[in-house]
């Protein structure tokens, strides 16, 4: 089992009060803490060798790309790619989305379908409604039951050689579902569509092997891997890399220019263009190393000892309803007191020192399919401890006391 | 009662708490007393915009005053909003435009002032000074 009080020296902001209470950062799933090692990774790249990488011949711009090209190894190897041309560096997962998005336009027409399920993150519906409106493409759902898990039959069976595109995320944000992806992606290769997996939610609690899955597209954040916000990775399988075209033009992605034709650079290069989030990218590989250390399968096990007992605790309380009751969940928990809105419950804990997020996630949809308007969010990372499951249990008692 | 005469009462009563939960009671039990807008106005067209609750304000001028009722769905939206317009209900239209609100910074609400916080207590600041302007322009053309 891991050792939580270790751990936690790991992670200076954990240290600290708020309103005058020792920090309960429960907002995981927003965005994660950083620790140390990551800290010591970004001072240690401004301190000693900050350069631009891939063109300079001098000692410092050799050593930072180097340290930018051996991150790309450590997500290759993490994320189980084939190769580094399938480890695009991103801004993150957004940008990840978008640069499929915009590269599919070409490949799409009037009729064709591109498939995304009911719990998806903003994010990954607005560029798919913009692919719809550039190409006339329709957009269709695959929808959701109360407990929170994806119903595949009519997905399945509206599936046809017009769908082109199939979109899903591997872990919902809003209720910490994990979908059926390994299901998804095949049912969607029978008809001969790509698959795009959202894996922000899922990385960080669980290693999603690239091949095994066999998915053709997989992006991630590194700002809810201990690494730094700003940062991330695109998975692509090479032959639709090279079948895409560059997403944005500039610096780094060319190989050769006059004004007449320029010739792209070759993967993963294509897709990245100027100077990349250097510093970024280099902490997110000493996220990973540092995630590593601890082990992903520990971190999962203890996780979910963690989500079981905060379950149990919160349920004890009256009037609280947990959305989200999927078999295969994440450690994170919606839930709303009855008669009371979620804003209220989270600006009464933050006075008490602990972080929740409230709101619709950046989920709106998963928010009008239970007719509510947000929900609190608790979401657990594995330097959380029972001890804080206890303080969040009690403040929301005491938040349940103070508004009805 | 003068706008600030009515703020430095609101100061005095939250000064009797001393700590941050006994002022939440207080405000709670504040949004209760709150003038309710009539159920009809409740529309997109008196939402203020930038709450994560929603907060509906209804302002009208009788005798030469502006009259605000709102309502949230939020508690504690409820009782800012409520400490807003006992303060600014009832009063001349360029009076709520001349009026400070540095009464929310003495009363321990300072945290919702932040012009990103959530609640938007700024936006709903903005709007009661909106229907005054307005109120004000019209009286004097």
């Amino acid at each position: 089992m891991l050792d939580v009080t270790e751990i936690r020296k790991d992670f200076p902001i954990l240290h600290r009060q708020v309103n005058g209470q020792p920090l309960v950062y429960l907002d995981n799933a927003a965005t994660s803490q950083t620790p140390r090692q990551v800290i010591d990774t970004i001072v240690d790249y401004y301190s000693r060798y900050n350069a631009n990488i891939h063109r300079g011949v001098h000692t410092l711009s050799q050593e930072a790309t180097d340290a930018y090209e051996q991150a790309r190894i450590k997500i290759q190897k993490h994320f189980g790619a084939a190769n580094t041309r399938e480890i695009i560096m991103t801004s993150g997962t957004t940008e990840g989305i978008n640069l499929v998005a915009q590269g599919f336009t070409g490949f799409l027409e009037t009729g064709d379908e591109i498939w995304v399920s009911a719990m998806e993150h903003h994010s990954n519906i607005v560029p798919w409604q913009m692919l719809c409106e550039r190409t006339g493409a329709r957009l269709r759902v695959i929808p959701m039951n109360e407990e929170g898990v994806l119903v595949l039959e009519p997905f399945k069976e509206g599936l046809s050689d017009r769908t082109k595109l199939v979109f899903c995320n591997h872990v919902s944000n809003a209720l910490g579902t994990v979908n059926p992806i390994e299901e998804i992606i095949q049912t969607a290769h029978s008809a001969g569509a790509a698959v795009l997996i959202d894996g922000a939610q899922a990385a960080p609690h669980m290693r999603a092997d690239m091949q095994k899955l066999d998915v053709d597209f997989y992006t991630v954040s590194a700002h809810k891997l201990c690494g730094p916000t700003g940062a991330g990775a695109l998975y692509g399988k090479e032959e639709w890399l090279k079948k895409l075209p560059p997403y944005q033009g500039g610096g780094e992605m060319i190989s050769e220019v006059t004004f007449e034709k320029t010739t792209y650079a070759a993967l993963p290069h294509k897709f990245e263009a100027g100077t990349p989030n250097i510093c970024g990218g280099i902490a997110f590989g000493a996220a990973l190393d540092y995630l590593n250390g601890i082990g992903m399968d520990q971190i999962a096990a203890y996780e979910a000892e963690l989500l079981s007992y905060a379950t149990e605790s919160l349920l004890a309380i009256e009037g609280l309803k947990i959305y989200g009751q999927a078999a295969r969940k994440t450690s994170v928990i919606s839930f709303n007191l009855e008669g009371v809105h979620p804003y209220d419950v989270g600006t009464l804990l933050d006075k008490m020192g602990i972080a929740v997020r409230t709101g619709h996630h950046c989920a709106q949809p998963v928010m009008d399919f239970y007719k509510i308007p947000g929900t609190i969010r608790a979401s657990f990372s594995f330097y959380n401890t029972r001890e804080e499951v206890d303080r969040l249990a009690q403040g929301v008692e005491k938040a349940r006391q103070m508004l009805s | 009662m003068q706008i600030e005469e009515i703020q430095e009462e609101i100061i005095s009563e939250f000064s009797m708490f001393d700590d941050w939960m006994q002022r939440y009671e207080y405000m709670i039990e504040l949004g209760k007393s709150l003038p309710k807008i009539e159920e009809h106005y409740k529309t997109d067209e008196h939402l203020i915009k930038g709450c994560q609750s929603k907060v509906w304000v209804h302002a009208a001028l009788e005798d030469g005053k502006v009259v605000f009722t709102a309502d949230s769905d939020a508690i504690i939206t409820k009782g800012i909003i409520a400490i807003l317009i006992r303060a600014f209900s009832n009063q001349k239209p360029a009076d709520i435009l001349a009026a400070k609100t540095d009464f929310i910074d003495e009363i321990g609400l300072k945290e919702h002032l932040s012009p990103t916080r959530a609640n938007g207590l700024v936006s709903m600041i903005k709007q009661l000074k909106m229907y005054a302007l307005a109120y004000e322009t019209q009286m004097e053309s």
